[in-house]
């Protein structure tokens, strides 16, 4: 399977969109990226903020006048060009309704198998079908399924169109928490598996933080921010506002499994942590997400805590946090960073500053998966 | 029962309307494909204009016509000049008139269909690779097909029910141009109550049981989706 686009030559993406007010009443575009082998990249933002635009013409589904689009070696779009949507090869899940009504999930994917432009790989159906778990569903109508099903059914079809790059337009959106947390692992599974580059827009940083290796933060047209997902979410970011959603991403290895107080011990970038039931198998490798509202600070260790993970950390800076009461302390832990959100009074009893030797406290760390 | 006029008059009447149907089928489709699909500021116009029989007296239609394809009227030059001879009074110029006088019976409930489908699942099908023609074939007309069957019966039922229209430019011809409708008012005006009942019957009989079927059709179907709602 992972051999599918083994062949993966270097992944470069242009996209300049350009839309005046007077065009559309209240929206405006200003959008130049450049992304080279960027693997998922996670387009966030409110809606609203261009985010879907950006996609449906990097799709060629809307034609924005004066835009430049290119994918690798290929113009899909400049001043003389325009390549239809059916001539880019591309895989696209909607955030709903995405299935043809009047097909069967199998004719569904059949219509993708007999049109895509390449010749079929052996076995790639049967493996996509089981990977997304679909092989009960193949003679049910399209509204006849849930829509967890219909979009991993979705997912399935797009990539057995074996496109160059996929792109998902919300593909959580219309599902509930329950369903969400179903089809996660789906997307995370055709992400490791499928080398193949994806364009995911989502106004989730659950999600983003989850699945993206790059972020692009869209802000009423315009992209405000961009980076790691560490390097978008670790601060207060105004273009987010979500102060209680700051924190950092940290990619770690399950090194051991304590069976009898059921704890997953992580190794980090920094140090190991101890998370209740992160995973059982030593060797898998997780992420986890650890919001700064769930880190304090001390200034020496306290061994009479309920806390189980405390770690010597330096202070790097501070910064505002939207609340004014509070502050957001940038931390380093070993090679890695973490971030606290801390009341000012604190920082002025703990006297902290920049270069400051002191303990975290980790109260909760989120497994992503 | 049935005299062999009335015979007569019905099979042409099925005659005329299978051909009207057939030809509207082919010409109207892709005009409700443009009225529904087109951005273009000509599609109010044209569907005013296609629209104009839901609301014209057909005698007018039926005067203009008339006027059109005489000896001294532009198609009527046409067609004279293509050796056709003139239209009015044969089968050739009621097909003619009735295409026109049915035309938004048909057009309008595919242009409905075509419209409801929505842009998702044509963008859909061209993410999958379908080229226009494709998606048009694979994707718009099996979805549309509710809206064809409710234009097939309606341009049916419509041209054997027109009277106006076929008096103005067809006449009274016996296997030419006499379909039913003529034929029941020659009957009533000849106070042959014998014969006009029969024939009356007999149409009330067909219209019912052709609406039964597609009735039946919508039921097993599950959904009401056949629109007979032909907006203007």
């Amino acid at each position: 399977m992972t051999e599918m686009l083994k062949k993966n030559t270097r992944t470069s993406i242009t996209v300049q969109l350009k839309q005046g007010k007077e065009i559309k009443h209240n929206f405006s575009l200003d959008i130049d990226t450049h992304l080279s082998d960027p693997g998922v990249v996670g387009i966030f933002g409110e809606s609203g903020s261009g985010k879907t635009t950006f996609l449906r013409s990097f799709a060629g589904l809307l034609k924005l006048p004066s835009a430049v689009i290119s994918f690798n070696d290929e113009v899909w779009q400049n001043d003389q060009i325009f390549v239809p949507t059916h001539k880019r090869s591309i895989g696209y899940v909607f955030q709903e309704d995405g299935l043809l009504p009047h097909l069967t999930v199998q004719q569904n994917l059949d219509y993708a198998v007999r049109r895509k432009r390449k010749v079929s790989m052996e076995g790639l159906y049967k493996k996509v079908v089981s990977i997304l778990n679909i092989e009960s569903l193949l003679s049910a109508l399209p509204d006849q399924l849930s829509g967890g099903e219909r979009q991993r059914v979705s997912i399935a079809r797009s990539l057995l169109q074996q496109p160059r790059i996929l792109l998902m337009d919300e593909p959580l959106a219309s599902l509930d928490e329950k369903r969400k947390r179903e089809i996660l692992p789906y997307l995370e599974r055709v992400s490791k598996q499928f080398v193949i580059p994806i364009l995911y827009v989502s106004h989730s940083v659950e999600e983003i933080a989850r699945l993206a290796d790059y972020v692009l933060v869209f802000k009423q047209g315009r992209i405000v921010e961009e980076g790691s997902p560490n390097s978008v979410f670790a601060k207060e970011n105004p273009f987010i506002g979500l102060s209680d959603e700051v924190g950092v991403v940290l990619d770690g290895v399950i090194s051991a499994w304590d069976e009898i107080w059921e704890l997953s011990t992580v190794s980090t970038d920094c140090g190991d942590l101890l998370i209740p039931k992160a995973g059982t198998v030593v060797g898998t490798t997780i992420r986890v997400r650890i919001l700064a509202k769930d880190v304090s600070l001390m200034e020496t260790p306290e061994s009479k805590s309920s806390i189980l993970n405390q770690l010597s950390a330096d202070v790097l800076e501070l910064s505002r946090d939207q609340n004014t009461a509070m502050s957001l302390v940038n931390l380093r832990v070993k090679s890695a960073h973490l971030v606290a959100r801390i009341s000012r009074k604190s920082i002025d009893q703990l006297k902290i500053a920049p270069g400051k030797s002191l303990w975290v406290q980790i109260k909760a760390a989120a497994v992503l998966n | 029962m049935l005299t062999p006029e009335n015979m007569a008059a019905i099979k042409l009447s099925l005659e005329l309307a299978a051909c009207v149907t057939l030809i509207l089928l082919i010409f109207g489709t892709p005009l409700a494909w443009w009225l529904a699909r087109s951005e273009s500021s000509w599609t109010a116009p044209v569907g005013a204009v296609v629209a104009l029989p839901l609301v014209l007296p057909p005698t007018v239609l039926g005067f203009y016509l008339l006027l059109a394809m005489g000896p001294s009227g532009y198609l009527g030059q046409l067609t004279a000049t293509l050796g056709l001879g003139t239209l009015p009074f044969t089968f050739s110029g009621l097909v003619v008139g009735s295409c026109l006088y049915s035309l938004p019976f048909v057009v309008q409930p595919i242009q409905i269909a075509f419209q409801s489908i929505g842009n998702r699942p044509l963008e859909i099908a061209a993410i999958l690779g379908a080229s226009p023609i494709d998606r048009f074939i694979t994707v718009a007309l099996p979805l549309a097909k509710p809206g064809f069957l409710t234009a097939t019966i309606l341009g049916f039922a419509h041209t054997i029910g027109e009277f106006g229209v076929v008096l103005m430019i067809g006449g009274n011809i016996p296997n030419e141009t006499r379909v039913v409708s003529v034929q029941m008012y020659d009957h009533v005006e000849a106070l042959a109550y014998d014969q006009a009942h029969p024939l009356a019957a007999a149409m009330v009989l067909l219209s019912f049981l052709t609406l039964l079927v597609l009735y039946f059709y919508q039921k097993v179907r599950g959904r009401a989706k056949t629109n007979f709602g032909v907006s203007i």
